[in-house]
Formats: C-alpha cells, structure tokens, sequence
C-alpha cells in the first residue's frame, strides 16, 4: 500500500471517530474540541488528495473561525447538561433513519464498478501548483461566483450582528 | 492511491455521523456541529470527484461551499444568542413556538 494510502485510511478513522465523539459527547465544550480535530483530520485528508489550497482554507476557515464562534457562545450561553439527554425513543427512531440511509447508499457504491481515472492529478497542479492552478480558475472563470460570495458573506456579516442585538 | 469509492464511503460515514448528531441531540449548538460535518462530507465528495475528473471546477465549488458554512455559522450561532435572550434555554424541544 502506498504511503498515501496509509495516511488517508489513519486520517479517515481519525476523522470518524472524532466526529462520532462530536455527537456523543454531553459537554458542548468537549464536543468543539473533537470537532476541531475532525476538521484538522479532514485538511490532511485534502493533502493526500492534491488539494492543498483547500487544506489551508480549511485550517483557515474552519478550525481558526468557526471554531472561535462555537467556542465564544459556548462561552456566552450557560452549560445546560440536561439538554443531552433526549427520550429514548427519539434516538432510537433518529439512529434508524441513518442506518438505513446508510445502507441505501453503501448498497449502491458496492455494486458500482470503480470508474477509471479520465484526468490526471497533474491537471489539478499545473504550472507552479494547485495554489496558482485554483486561483487562475477562480479568477477567470469563476469570477462573478467569486464576487456574489463576498456579498453573501457582507450579508451574512450584517445578518449576524442584527440578529444578537440586545432588544429582537 | 486511494480509489474514489473509499473517498465516497468516507464522506457518506461523516454524513451519517452529522445525520446522527442533527436527530438526536437537543442542545442547538451540537446541532450545528452536526451540519457542519455534513457539509464537509459534501466538500469531500466535490473533491474525490475533481481528483477523479481532473477538474479544478470541484475545488472551486468547494471554495464556495465553505464560504457559504461561514456565513451559515455566524447567521445560526447569532440566532442561537438572540433564542437565549428571548426563552432562556438552547434546548430545541423547549423552542417550539411556531408549532401552529
């Protein structure tokens, strides 16, 4: 197996595991915690598969400024441990819903036979790496998506602060 | 190398995984956790099949799916603030006022 290889199946189990600990763990505080080592798990996960840009805005985006959010209103809205605990039968009918969806969808990757590679990875890195090669396309072809997110993100901005104002 | 189909059965694991977590819990801030893992999971699959394809469109999209995940936590974690004021709790089987 190659090294790669190894480093995706370790940070896939990382991820899981940690992400499984996200959703049991009754301490919010807890949670945010293994919540971050997921998203550090999926940007190495982006590493192995040549998407390193995406891998920094992760780390970036994800494990710097969400997780600040998260943390800061923990921090604003008093620990309630009892709102962990939902009736049994809840979780119970929650729990079957995922498997089955599961299985649905592991029945149908299984008996799909696993497609060729039509490109190749040195189209995702050419001319001086996937940094250059990502930023070319978001600045041409992409340009106006590019645009309308700064927008959203102005919005969202505005939203926010209006929404935590103190008289809503 | 890894094949594209692992990729996919990884993503849909943390999928299933933020499903779980959205359905079950009740403290409005692990529920957003849980769309959170659901959205990298769809960021997983953009990039599994921009590696299979040999297509950037998939990274780009993923650009865009994490700046839509920023402005969707801050909009969700101010309404969160602004439910505390108003009821006093963050346990969303209190929080039912539109329930007609």
């Amino acid at each position: 197996m190659a090294p790669a290889a190894i480093v995706f199946y370790v940070l896939a189990s990382v991820c899981v595991v940690s992400s499984v600990m996200v959703v049991t763990r009754r301490n919010p505080v807890h949670a945010a915690l293994f919540l971050v080592l997921a998203f550090f798990a999926v940007a190495g996960i982006y590493v192995v598969l040549s998407a390193e840009f995406l891998a920094a805005v992760q780390v970036l985006v994800y494990a710097g400024g969400i997780m600040v959010l998260f943390l800061f209103v923990i921090m604003l809205v008093p620990l309630d441990l009892r709102a962990g605990l939902p009736p049994a039968r809840h979780v119970a009918g929650s729990l079957l819903l995922a498997a089955v969806l599961a299985a649905v969808l592991v029945s149908i990757f299984w008996d799909a036979p696993s497609p060729a590679f039509m490109g190749s990875v040195g189209a995702l890195t050419e001319g001086g790496g996937n940094i250059e090669a990502v930023g070319m396309e978001l600045y041409r072809r992409y340009l106006l998506p590019f645009e309308i997110a700064s927008v959203l993100l102005l919005v969202a901005m505005v939203g926010a602060v209006v929404l935590a104002r103190p008289r809503i | 190398m890894v094949p594209t189909s692992h990729l996919l059965v990884f993503s849909l694991a943390l999928f299933i995984v933020g499903l779980a977590g959205v359905l079950t819990r009740r403290n409005a801030i692990i529920v957003l956790m849980g769309i959170e893992l659901m959205m990298n999971s769809a960021n997983i699959n953009f990039i599994a099949f921009s590696r299979q394809l040999g297509d950037l469109a998939g990274q780009v999209f993923s650009v865009f799916t994490i700046v839509v995940a920023a402005g969707e936590v801050a909009v969700g974690l101010a309404i969160i603030i602004a439910l505390y004021r108003n009821k006093d709790t963050i346990n969303i089987d209190e929080i039912n006022i539109m329930k007609g």
